[in-house]
């Protein structure tokens, strides 16, 4: 029953393409398409979260007669399937109730509307589907439908050129799950995930698998070295498209890889957690580096989103780990530390990008160094912002914090672990996971405060307004989610048990038994987590701070030049700037990650002309990477233009030489 | 009788398998028509042998199919191409004679060497048959290799699909709408084929290929 309720919703998802096109009026059809497709996501994440609360153990599936004639389509809503459906619906619903203000802005809603709902309903069929078939169907949909969201606006030579690259990474990706699958269902083609997950499969085999799936998922979710196509096509495609493609599909992501490993492949060997881990630890620092460097405010959080997809892997690497070596109780742990930033991150990452979209429609501008001084004229979207901002850099009370602390739970627990290759990994990967979260809380007191604080460094940031209340509706909601979610983190552990516990084979003790909401991973005597408490206490601080200064200050409120530095009227170009922000990280670091290199370039005595630097930042993963590749490719396609215009009589010659051997091997090789 | 049976089913194939040696060192324009009509003759002997073999009625309308259109329409059809495009000159073969029947025989041998490994579960009239008629496709192929002349070509294609209809006519169970198919596109890409011939004529006075490609400005 629960499985047709989403079934239909995606059905409706479907056909809303067709109204798009149908409906000509551009508000009606604005309205119409995010307005069904939020109903469509909200009664289907009712149903999920309905499944996964009621835990009743009951797994609904269902086997359609589409696809494949001898295989059909079969769909099933377990607990794992319940819960990452859930984060899809709740971005996906999110998206559109910001759609139904900030489309309105959109120059080519006919690029946009056809493919919104069609882009949600393929996620959340590759999160239901139960065959490799229908599974690789829905994922290739889904990348082609947000594809088609990122090129929405053609005309920028960048966006065309972001699209280009990720449908490149999007077909590798592919073809790595396809062979994976391939793998997976053996000889025999049992492509049923119920048929791979009893087959045995062989130590060689199941490896290969991993490296797959390291490949093909870990190139949609963002792992470094793979990111490369993330920060251009995030930021090119509509605001809340840019937050569903970070905050949701890299999730989906995340959940073949959980479907695979976790639940298809069988027990892990003791090796598999450690090239998890170590991808997982680089990503989060190389991530948050990225993002520090950036300026534009889309692409920032869109390299951020890299860093956050390295500390989910970080949690499922302990979680491989500690189930290889027979740990469960931890292993849960682990996993629902990953699980939880999965949703923490779908609600802050999808918050900040609409405040990005927010911004981006009442200024027209990305580049921070061309914005300031929007909390006085934005304070409500400046408000949702810094929410967001908190939260994402793990500050208590908010969701984040609650994650990135029970990873740590997770690795603090690593002693535990008796083999010494994992052993060592895991402290130094917990001192990458530290890194990377100061750096990010670092990096977003950048964002907040170049964007909204100071004063405006352009007259669209000075003649800013705050947005629709559509927008605005959105962004408070996804705050009230941040803050709600870290102050009862109990209750939000106790809801995937069930998942946590067919994955691993044990769930985390249960939390909302506890008193006042604290959480206790462990056990008492180490460590407790208490959100409400931390909730209260900051605010009767902040309070009480208040009331202290309004009492021994005065009333009145004064604005102060902000960082004049004894220049009261100087341009506001004399303020702190991004890049001035991020120069002390990239003097550390950029040396060696980035081979940044700054030149001086000081005019001679007596000349009046301006002194330059000039900062030359390399980007070495796309130079290692990429950069051969594409020159092979090229190389290769130089020599095969020479086939390009030959003689009927030649192609001719070709197919039959090409033939002839093609025999003669068959004929020596039999 | 069984041996009757299967000798005078591999004399056909044979026979066929002879012709395709034949057109390939014929190398006069109307005696390769006429030679390919004897080829579908003998195509059309061999499929009704077949039918009346294995009591396989449908296999008739096959080999009434290749009479009619292989064997009488379609090189009467180019017959009267050929007069009024004038051209009953000697045609040049790219490879000499010699190499190209020394090459027919080494692709023959591999094809019937090929066949009777790789089917040994077969009744041995099926993989004879097979042999010889993969090794008639590689003799149609070679034809359109070695021959510079647009018609020659298209024979040499159409001696090729024989092949693939004694192939498919030996194997048993091969259902009749396919054979239908396959002689409705033998005779539309023989339209096609037909009409640009006339075309290239018109445009280039001649239908030797090589004069397109010097148009192309490239080497023959």
């Amino acid at each position: 029953m629960t499985i047709l309720v989403v079934l239909s919703c995606v059905g409706l998802l479907l056909a809303l393409p067709v109204a798009a096109i149908g409906i000509g009026a551009r508000f009606t059809a604005n309205s119409v398409i995010y307005g069904l497709a939020m109903v469509a996501c909200l009664a289907s994440l009712a149903a999920a979260l309905g499944h996964l609360l009621a835990d009743t153990g009951l797994v609904p599936a269902v086997t359609l007669p589409l696809g494949l004639p001898w295989l059909g389509a079969h769909f099933r809503l377990d607990a794992l399937s319940a819960f990452f459906l859930a984060v899809v619906d709740l971005g996906g619903a999110a998206a559109s109730l910001y759609g139904l203000g900030y489309g309105r802005h959109e120059t080519a809603p006919r690029r946009v509307l056809p493919f919104f709902p069609v882009f949600v309903a393929g996620m959340q069929l590759v999160v239901l589907a139960d065959d490799a078939f229908t599974f690789l169907f829905s994922w290739e949909f889904m990348s082609l439908a947000s594809w088609a969201l990122v090129i929405a606006d053609h005309h920028e030579r960048d966006n065309v050129r972001a699209g280009y690259v990720y449908l490149v990474m999007a077909s590798f990706g592919t073809a790595a799950l396809l062979l994976a699958f391939g793998l997976l269902a053996g000889p025999d083609g049992g492509y049923g995930f119920a048929a791979i997950r009893a087959a045995s499969h062989s130590p060689a085999s199941a490896s290969l698998v991993l490296a797959l799936l390291l490949l093909g998922a870990g190139s949609k979710a963002g792992l470094v070295p793979l990111h490369v196509w993330l920060p251009l096509a995030h930021p090119a495609a509509p605001s809340h498209v840019s937050a569903l493609m970070s905050g949701v599909m890299t999730k989906v992501a995340i959940y073949a890889f959980v479907r695979v490993v976790f639940d298809l492949l069988g027990e892990p060997q003791w090796w598999w957690s450690m090239p998890v881990l170590a991808l997982g630890g680089i990503t989060a620092v190389l991530g948050v580096l990225y993002a520090l460097m950036q300026h534009d405010l889309k692409r920032l959080l869109a390299y951020h989103t890299v860093e956050n997809i390295g500390i989910i892997y970080i949690g499922l690497g302990l979680a491989l780990a500690f189930r290889a070596e027979g740990l469960p109780a931890v292993a849960a742990l682990a996993l629902t530390a990953a699980l939880f930033h999965v949703l923490n991150h779908m609600t802050f990452k999808s918050l900040l990008f609409f405040g990005a979209g927010a911004v981006l429609t009442v200024t027209g501008e990305r580049d921070m160094e061309h914005l300031g001084g929007l909390i006085h004229r934005m304070p409500a979207t400046a408000f949702a912002f810094l929410i967001g901002c908190a939260a994402i850099s793990a500050l208590p009370p908010f969701n984040g914090f609650v994650s990135e602390w029970l990873t740590f739970q997770a690795v603090l627990q690593g002693p535990k672990l008796a083999l010494w290759g994992p052993k060592l990994l895991v402290p130094s990967v917990g001192a990458l996971l530290a890194l990377s979260a100061a750096l990010a809380a670092g990096c977003f007191v950048k964002a907040f405060g170049v964007t909204f604080l100071s004063r405006p460094r352009s007259t669209a940031a000075a003649t800013a307004c705050d947005v629709d209340r559509f927008s605005l509706a959105t962004m408070l909601l996804l705050a009230l989610l941040c803050l709600l979610a870290g102050i009862l983190p109990g209750l939000v552990i106790d809801t995937w048990g069930p998942v946590v516990g067919n994955l691993v084979g044990q769930r985390m003790p249960v939390q909302s038994v506890e008193p006042w909401l604290t959480i206790i991973p462990v056990a008492a005597g180490r460590s407790s987590y208490n959100g409400l408490l931390v909730f209260l206490f900051i605010a009767w601080a902040a309070l009480t701070a208040a009331q202290v200064i309004h009492r021994w200050a005065s009333h009145a409120m004064r604005r102060g030049p902000a960082w004049d530095c004894g220049y009261p009227d100087a341009s506001p170009l004399t303020q702190y700037s991004a890049s001035g922000f991020a120069q002390p990280i990239r003097r550390v670091f950029g040396s060696v990650v980035f081979r940044a290199t700054e030149e001086v370039d000081m005019p001679p005595p007596g000349d009046t002309g301006p002194a330059r630097l000039t900062v030359m930042v390399h980007d070495l993963v796309w130079a290692t990477f990429y950069e051969p590749v594409a020159r092979a490719i090229g190389i290769l396609a130089d020599r095969l233009n020479a086939f390009q215009y030959l003689t009927i009589r030649k192609y001719l010659s070709f197919v039959f030489v090409a033939l002839v051997v093609l025999l003669l091997a068959l004929e020596l090789w039999l | 009788m069984d041996k009757i049976v299967f000798d005078i089913a591999h004399l056909l194939a044979g026979s066929i398998l002879l012709v395709s040696f034949m057109m390939l060192y014929q190398d006069r324009l109307s005696a390769l028509l006429n030679l390919f009509a004897l080829h579908a003759v003998l195509l059309a002997l061999s499929v009704a042998w077949q039918a009346h073999v294995h009591a396989a009625p449908h296999l008739y309308v096959t080999a009434m199919i290749a009479l009619f259109f292989k064997a009488l329409f379609i090189p009467l059809a180019l017959h009267r191409i050929v007069v009024r495009l004038n051209i009953h000159r000697q045609i040049e073969t790219v490879v000499g004679v010699g190499l190209t029947m020394m090459l027919g025989m080494g692709l023959a041998a591999l094809a019937m060497l090929l066949m009777v490994r790789i089917t040994p579960d077969s009744d041995l009239l099926g993989r004879e048959d097979l042999g010889f008629a993969l090794a008639t496709v590689m003799l149609g192929l070679l034809l359109m290799v070695t021959r510079r002349n647009a018609v020659s070509q298209v024979i040499g294609f159409m001696s090729l699909e024989n092949g693939t209809i004694l192939a498919a006519t030996g194997a048993k169970g091969m259902p009749m709408v396919v054979e239908i198919s396959v002689a409705f596109s033998i005779l539309i890409a023989f339209i096609v084929i037909g009409v640009f011939l006339f075309r290239i004529r018109e445009r280039f006075d001649t239908v030797d290929l090589q004069a397109l490609d010097q148009f192309r400005g490239e080497q023959g």
